[in-house]
Formats: structure tokens, sequence, C-alpha cells
């Protein structure tokens, strides 16, 4: 594990990609191909699931660091991060260094240590962890830790690896891109066949890396000079479901969504019309709910997300498609090098027949760039987030790129004036300062929360705001400080939906900050009448009567699971805040955003 | 909430001005302007302007009146009794940074009434530079709690030079310039303390003939701790050394340049060329957080600091022998809830030092 962990003390001791790039390529040179695939798997983002839980772990540190559960909830409050936190508590920078335990393979602690913790009583797993705890320097702790509880987070993108992996095979980083895709374990084989010059084969369930479209920012008058002419371009709707890739292989059915969990399970409809499609067709669309001919709010799709076990009421009352934007591969040929113009008339042809389980994304007509502009004042009515854009000319690329011919002109936000009425210490690299807030809007003379957000202010801002706070607290419950209510904050948010988890009735979607309104006194902040009638809107257009079957978001990529089932307090995020990797569209993270990313 | 509430008779209380000695008539480190300031260290915010005089340890003098020039600065001996009004304070050893210093105050003058101590900022490593610590026996304890949190644990200062050290070898060898932060007064002259007492140890021959460049912002403290015969690592400030060559670039590489927190977001760091040629690192207990390192964006963190860090804080406690502890600065509520919780008398001392947690 040695080499391991200076890999990770090279990659979090400095900002500059490229020498992250250089460390992994210098390691994955070196390392074996057994801890290589495990160190792999850990840099993009995956875990160990299910091995010991945070509350244990939480547990033992305390008793070892000899202090309080209070005094643990506070220091994490700081630090922001359980493995951190344990390290600090229990771990000594030096130690005399010993072959065991820190000289044993990356692949052997994983495979013979860890994984076996879990087939161990509590008593056990506290006996061999804390043993570790003693033996290991406050470094190896940390990244046991980490192993232990969750994704490494050590800065480094899927990119990077993916860059540093085509430099250690030869092969070009779209290849690499391509294995990685999907499911897979990290065997010393697996490891082989990522780093193989070999380029012919692929495995039959494995997805092609998705093609991304960048934000289109400027304005109306700017796009005949940036764009070009409106007839270079296809125009759609934006879906607002899951971006999925729909394969048909060998007999088979796969159905990925973007962040690469397999959801055939989820929509058999879907999955059942696919098994009727040629072999060798892969497909990338949305999934959504479509009921008579209308698409239905995400809200809908999200109570769908949960159930692995799907019956015939629900797919009578929540009915899913798939709508089809783009074909990859056509009678076993990957397509994606045409251009979309050639591929567009090839999809017409493969999804006819197929409504309305699969159905073909509409193109909009526009004659100018003005019209495209008046289409796309139409999203919110429609029930989409606006228009995608792409030139009739692009290839279909692999990630994000600066040129790739995809963009995306998303509609503003809903907004809303909110008062600042609690705050916490953020986590990671906010970890001392007050950026957690939680807003609240006017209910009959009273303030009522109803959303967190901790986006969007400048690091001036934060600074200036986190000293105010400091000054204006009028209580404390534990890391939570209530403060004077005087700030009023526009901020902007993507949807609503009913909801009997918030006091206020009602979760917002993506809650961020648009800006301080340090014009606007407190009593003009909204009311949450307007947010129910917002909530009225939207179930008019559609609605979301869930019934006495309403689901929480699924714990696929809930990483305050453990530690909200620890009693550790962190911003509390509802399904429908938390939509993990379905939704890569959350505009509150950076436009980066990638697995396994910091 | 504090617990237990005193009336009148409280020796050291918080009022506008600052921690206020009603008896003696004088406020330890005033925010605010009083007719008699009493100084435990010369940081900044500790000491401010408008007093009519300011006591402090003599070895903070020469210190202090370059924070306020043209006042009157009464520098006193450690140990030294001094009567104030209707109290006597006397000064003792904080191993904050030179001269600085714990307060010790009790009513009257006879010797026979409750001691108070006021710490100031303080630590309980040794350091080359300043006075170590003195524990000094007292009723009341008045502590800081910069670091009131049991993740707050310092290594040996020996090893976290040993670390700078080999990370100036390495930005060596890749030809880059190692850029490390410190605060001007303190940090700065104890950094260039334990590399000159580093050079005795193996491996560091090749310290003997090398220089540290300097920011322009250090060289009056460094300065300062020479001529208070302090042994501090050769320095030369980095201005002169531009001036000579014309490619500051090239000139930079390999050498270790030490530079004030504020530098990094400054013009003046782009002399050294493109980022890509820096690096920079920045030493304080602070960055023991992963979460500050990366918000600092430095690249190396090194944890080295001159306050007291958990373990400390709990031991100087401990050896005072106090009955009560007021806690200021900090996570003074923690450090305080802590404190009851094993059976103390403590409550928190509203002030208005920077950082202040309440």
């Amino acid at each position: 594990m040695k080499r391991f962990i200076a890999l990770y003390d090279r990659l979090d001791s400095t900002t500059s990609t490229h020498e992250k790039v250089e460390a992994m390529v210098a390691y994955f040179r070196e390392a074996p191909s057994a801890d290589a695939a495990w160190a792999l798997y850990f840099l993009t983002g995956q875990r160990l699931k299910r091995v010991v839980s945070a509350a244990a772990l939480s547990g033992w540190a305390v008793a070892e660091a000899r202090i309080t559960p209070w005094l643990f909830d506070e220091s994490y409050g700081v630090v922001g991060d359980l493995a951190e936190t344990i390290s600090l508590l229990v771990g000594r920078e030096h130690t005399v260094d010993r072959p065991w335990p820190v000289h044993v393979p990356l692949s052997v602690w994983v495979e013979q240590h860890l994984l076996p913790l879990r087939q161990m009583d509590v008593a056990s797993q506290r006996e061999h962890v804390v043993g570790w705890w003693r033996d290991l320097d406050r470094r190896a702790i940390f990244v046991l830790c980490k192993l232990l509880t969750g994704a490494l987070r050590v800065g480094v993108s899927r990119t990077l690896v993916t860059r540093a992996l085509a430099e250690v095979a030869g092969v070009p980083s779209a290849v690499i891109a391509h294995r990685l895709m999907g499911d897979w374990s990290p065997t010393p084989e697996f490891y082989k066949g990522v780093v193989s010059g070999d380029t012919s084969t692929t495995s039959a369930s494995r997805p092609y890396p998705f093609f991304l479209a960048s934000g289109y920012e400027g304005p109306l008058s700017d796009m005949q000079v940036t764009l070009g002419d409106v007839e270079d371009w296809q125009l759609e709707w934006k879906y607002d479901g899951i971006r999925a890739q729909g394969i048909k292989r060998n007999g088979e059915v796969f159905l990925w969504s973007r962040g690469e969990e397999m959801i055939a399970e989820r929509f058999p409809e879907i999955a059942d019309a696919f098994s009727r499609m040629p072999d060798g067709t892969v497909l990338d669309g949305e999934v959504v709910i479509r009921k008579d001919g209308k698409v239905l709010p995400f809200a809908v799709l999200q109570t769908r997300i949960g159930r692995k076990d799907v019956s015939k009421r629900v797919l009578a009352k929540t009915p899913a498609a798939f709508i089809a934007y783009d074909v990859l591969e056509e009678a076993g040929l990957d397509r994606r090098d045409t251009a979309l113009a050639v591929r567009r008339r090839v999809l017409e042809r493969i999804v006819a027949g197929f409504e309305p389980r699969i159905c073909l994304s509409p193109i909009i007509p526009a004659l100018t760039w003005r019209e495209a502009s008046a289409a796309r004042s139409q999203a919110r009515t429609r029930g989409v987030e606006g228009l995608m854009m792409k030139r009739l000319d692009s290839k279909y690329g692999s990630g994000r790129t600066k040129d790739g011919g995809w963009w995306k002109w998303k509609v503003g936000p809903y907004t809303l004036d909110a008062v600042l009425v609690m705050a916490q210490h953020g986590h990671g690299k906010r970890a001392n300062l007050f950026t957690d807030y939680t807003f609240a809007v006017w209910d009959q003379g009273k303030l009522v929360p109803i959303a967190k957000a901790y986006s969007g202010l400048t690091n001036v801002e934060i600074e200036e705001l986190d000293k105010w706070i400091r000054r204006h607290t009028l209580s404390r419950f534990g890391p939570v400080r209530a403060v004077e209510p005087v700030h009023v904050f526009e901020l902007g948010f993507e949807g609503v939906a009913p909801s009997s988890r918030h006091k206020s009735g009602i979760a917002v979607r993506f809650p961020r900050i648009l800006r301080w309104r340090v014009d606007k006194p407190v009593h003009e902040a909204d009311t949450l009448g307007r947010l129910r009638r917002l909530v009225d809107t939207v179930r008019a257009a559609g609605g979301f009567d869930l019934g006495d079957e309403e689901r929480h978001a699924p714990s696929l990529f809930d990483e305050t699971k453990a530690d909200s089932a620890a009693g550790l307090s962190r911003p509390g995020k509802d399904a429908l805040e938390q939509t993990g990797a379905f939704d890569r569209e959350d505009p509150t993270r950076g436009p980066d955003a990638s697995r396994g990313g910091f | 909430m504090s617990v237990g509430t005193y009336g009148e008779s409280q020796l050291l209380q918080s009022d506008d001005v600052g921690l206020g000695c009603a008896r003696g008539g004088f406020h330890v480190d005033p925010w605010g302007a009083s007719p008699c300031a009493v100084i435990t260290h010369a940081h900044s915010d500790h000491v401010r302007g408008g007093s009519e005089v300011y006591y402090c340890a003599s070895d903070s003098r020469a210190l202090i009146e370059q924070r306020v020039p043209g006042a009157k600065v009464i520098g006193v001996p450690y140990g030294e009794a001094v009567r104030l009004g209707d109290a006597t304070i006397s000064f003792h050893p904080a191993g904050h940074c030179l001269g600085s210093a714990q307060v010790c105050v009790q009513a009257g003058h006879d010797g026979a009434g409750e001691v108070w101590v006021a710490t100031g900022d303080y630590k309980r490593q040794a350091d080359p530079t300043c006075d170590e610590f003195e524990v000094v026996p007292c009723d009341v304890l008045i502590t800081e709690a910069t670091f009131g949190l049991p993740i707050y644990r310092w290594e040996e200062a020996e090893d976290v030079i040993d670390e700078i050290i080999a990370w100036w070898r390495s930005c060596e060898e890749r030809g880059k310039v190692a850029v490390l932060l410190t605060y001007a007064l303190g940090k700065a002259q104890r950094v260039l303390g334990e590399l000159e007492r580093a050079k005795t140890r193996a491996g560091n021959e090749w310290m003997n003939d090398r220089v540290v460049y300097v920011h322009g912002a250090l060289e009056g403290m460094i300065e300062s701790y020479r001529k208070a015969g302090k042994a501090l690592f050769p320095t030369k400030p980095v201005a002169l050394e531009a001036d000579k060559r014309k490619n500051s670039r090239e000139s930079f590489a390999g050498q270790l340049v030490m530079a004030p927190p504020s530098a990094e977001s400054s013009p003046w760091i782009k002399r050294f060329g493109q980022s890509s040629h820096v690096e920079i690192g920045f030493a304080s207990g602070w960055m023991s957080l992963r979460g500050i390192r990366r918000r600092r964006s430095c690249d190396r963190g090194f944890v080295i600091s001159d306050h007291a860090d958990w373990p400390a804080l709990l031991q100087t406690v401990e050896e005072s022998g106090c009955k009560r502890v007021l806690t200021t600065h900090g996570y003074s509520a923690t450090l305080s809830r802590y404190l009851r919780e094993q059976g103390m008398e403590s409550s928190v001392l509203r002030t208005q030092y920077a950082d202040e947690e309440e």
C-alpha cells in the first residue's frame, strides 16, 4: 500500500494537472497489475461498499482518542471529512517504518484484509481496524479510512486518469475511456485489458462514452457570430429525464444511464422495446415518463428510479419511454464518425415503428436564431429544460470538448428571494468557514426554512458573510447556528415538488445562490404561498400525484447515507435535490463535475 | 451561556476597550484606547494605537515600538513585579514569539490576592528563537483556544523542518523556486532559527553555503531577532538579488524564498516566473486541514504552529493548578465546555480578537 499512499500524496500535494498525470503514469508503470487494478478502481471514484459502518468507525475513533461524541461531531464539522477527522484524532505523523502493515501490496490489503471485514462481527472488525490504526502513520490511516468509507476524492477527474492510462498503454484517450465504461471488476486481467495496445476487442454490454454539450451562455445577438447560420444546426428540446444509452447486441439488451448504472430492470417496458431492435444497435437518448403523448415532470420519473421490480400498476400509472436523439451503432458498425445529419437519417429509419416506447426527438424548425430563441422561451410550458443545438456536421465525440459542436441552451432557473436564517460549517475547501446556508420564506408572519444552499457567492462575499455570522448568532444547536434574519438572497432553482419530508411541505430542486440582495429589506422576501402556487402550476401541467407510494431517491450515490446513519450532521439532501449521477446537469456543480472527481 | 455569573469582583473583565483590570487601571492587549495598555506580544491584532502608555516584556519593546511609533513603551524584564494602580503585574515567557509574555495579575501589592494569568498567545514546544513558556501557578487562567479541538496535534518541530528541507531539495532538483509563506513575526524567524540548527544534522552539509531569500515585509523583524542575539539562517533580500540578475526566473530556481501569506496573491510573486516554475508552501498549524490547504491552493502545507495544540492547552490548564479557566480566541466555547465536563469551572471570555469563534 506504500506505493499507493505515495501516489495519493503526490496527487494531493499539487494543483498542477500535468504533475498529477505524471504521478499516475509513474505509478501505473511500476505497480503490479493486481495493485494497479485496485488503484484504478479507487481513482475512478469507485468504493468498497458496506465494509464497515461509518458510525462504528466514528465510535472506535472516539474511544481511541479518548474524547466524547459531541467533541467528535464538532471536529468532524470543522474537517468535513470522516477519514481525515479520524486520521487527525488517532494518528501520528511519523511512526517507526515497519514492514507490516504498510509494505503489504494494495491488492492484498483490499482482498485479504478489508473485504473480509464484511463477514466479521463488530467486535472483530474493531479489533482489526483499531490494530491497524495503532500500527500506521497518519497518512496511511487517512487513506485506509478512505478506502473503508468512501470515494477517494483526491482531485483527479476521470479525464486525467484516462489520460495517464493512455500514455501508459500507447493508445488514444478515447479508447481508454471506452474500456472503462460500464461495470467492471478490478482484476489483474481487466487492468491488463485496459492498458493493452491491442484495440480490437470489446464486450457486448459496454456502452460508448457519452458525448456532452457545453452550456451556451451568450446573448441572442451573438449567436450568428459565434455559431454561424442556423441552417447548419439541428435544434431539439433538452429533455429533463435520464440521459441513457440503449444497447441491443447478441440478443441481449443493456440500458446504461449517464452515470454508468444499468437501469434496464427499472424500465422493463423500454428494455422490452429494445429487445425487438436488430442486433448491433446502440441509441443515445432520454428516459422520461410519457403518458397520453405528454412528457411528465422529472419528479414523476423520480418515483420510478428507486424501484427494481415494477408492478403492472406502476407501468400503467407512470409509463416510461425512450426519446432517441442519436445512433452510435447500427448493424454492428460504430457510426460515431459520421456527421449528425447522416446519423439522423439512420436514426429515423431505425426508430420507425417503435412508438410510443421508443420515439424520435423532434427537430425544432427555426429559420433564424430569433425563432430558436422564441422556441426556447416555451420550454417551461413544454416541461423541458431548453434547447439542444448540434452542428449538422458534428461527429459523436467523447466527454465534453470545447469545439465538439454541441451546445445546450437552458432557460434561466426559477428565482426566489429568501432570508438567511441558519448557517453551518462547509466541507472540504470551506471547512472552517460558514458556507452551508439555510434559507427561509414568509408564511403568515413567520419564517419557514425551505432550502439549503452552499454555492453561488464569491470568495469575498463568503468571507464577509462568515464574519457577520460569527457576530450575529442568535443561538446554536451543535454545529448549526441560527442567525439574525436580516439578509436576503436571490436563490435560483430548477423545480419544486410536494414533500412530506420537509417541514415546509415543499422540496426545492438544486437551490443555489444567484446573488446577495443587499438592496432588499427582509420583509420583502418571498412567501411560501408563492412556492405553493408554483407546485400547483407544475401539478396542473401533468401532475405528480404520488399518492401513497412516494419514494425517496435511491442510495446508489448516497455518500451521505453512512454519515447520516452515524447521526453526523450533514447538509440534508432530499430526494429531489440529490439525483446523483442520474442527472449530471446540476447547475450548482462546476462544469467539470465527473464521476470520481473532487 | 457561561456557567456561573460573577459580579463586580472580577479582577479582569471584558469591556468595550479590551480586557480590563479596574483595580489596576489598565487593559491587556486593548483593541481600543486605554490609559494603560499591557501588551502580551507584538502581533498587530494585539497592539493597537491610541493608548497613553504601553507596558511589555523587555524583549518585545523594539517590536512594539515599530507597531505604535511615537508611543511611550516601557519594557519590563520577565518576572519583575510592576505596580499599576491598586494591582501588581509581571510578565512571564509565553513561547509564542520573541518577547511574548503571559501577564500575571494580582490585586493589591502584598502578593496575597487571587492570582490571575492571561496567557496571551502561547505554545509549549521549544523554540530556538524565543524563551520557552513558563508555567505560572495561578487561581484563574485566561487561555487562548486558537487550536482548541482534538484534531490539532502537532508533531516535533524538527520533523516538520526536515520536511521543509526535503521539499527545498526536491524543488531544487526539479529546477523550481520554493516559496515558503510564513507570518512575518514569529514563524519566519522560528523557521530560520530551526533551519540554522538543522545544519548540524547529518545530510544537511549542503546548507552551509546557502542563503534564504526574503520578502521585504520580513526583513525588519528578522533584523530585530538578529539584534536580540538569535541565531538565524543567513538571509538576503529578494529585491537586491532580483536587481543583480536580469532573468529572475533563472536566478531563483532551486532557492528557498520566504514571504508573508499575502504575497501569494500579489504581483510580487510573479517575478519568480510562471506558476509552473514555483512551488508554494505554507507553514502554519492550519495546514493540518486538507480543506484549508486546498482553499489556499498552496502546493505544500507544513504543520508548524506558534500556538498550543489541544494536548498543550490541556497540559497547561493542569500544570497551572488553576481553579477556573476563561477561554478566548478561537474554539473558546468548545474548550470551555470540554473543561467543564472534566469538572473544571470554565466559561468563555468574549473579546474582539481576530478569528473569534464565538
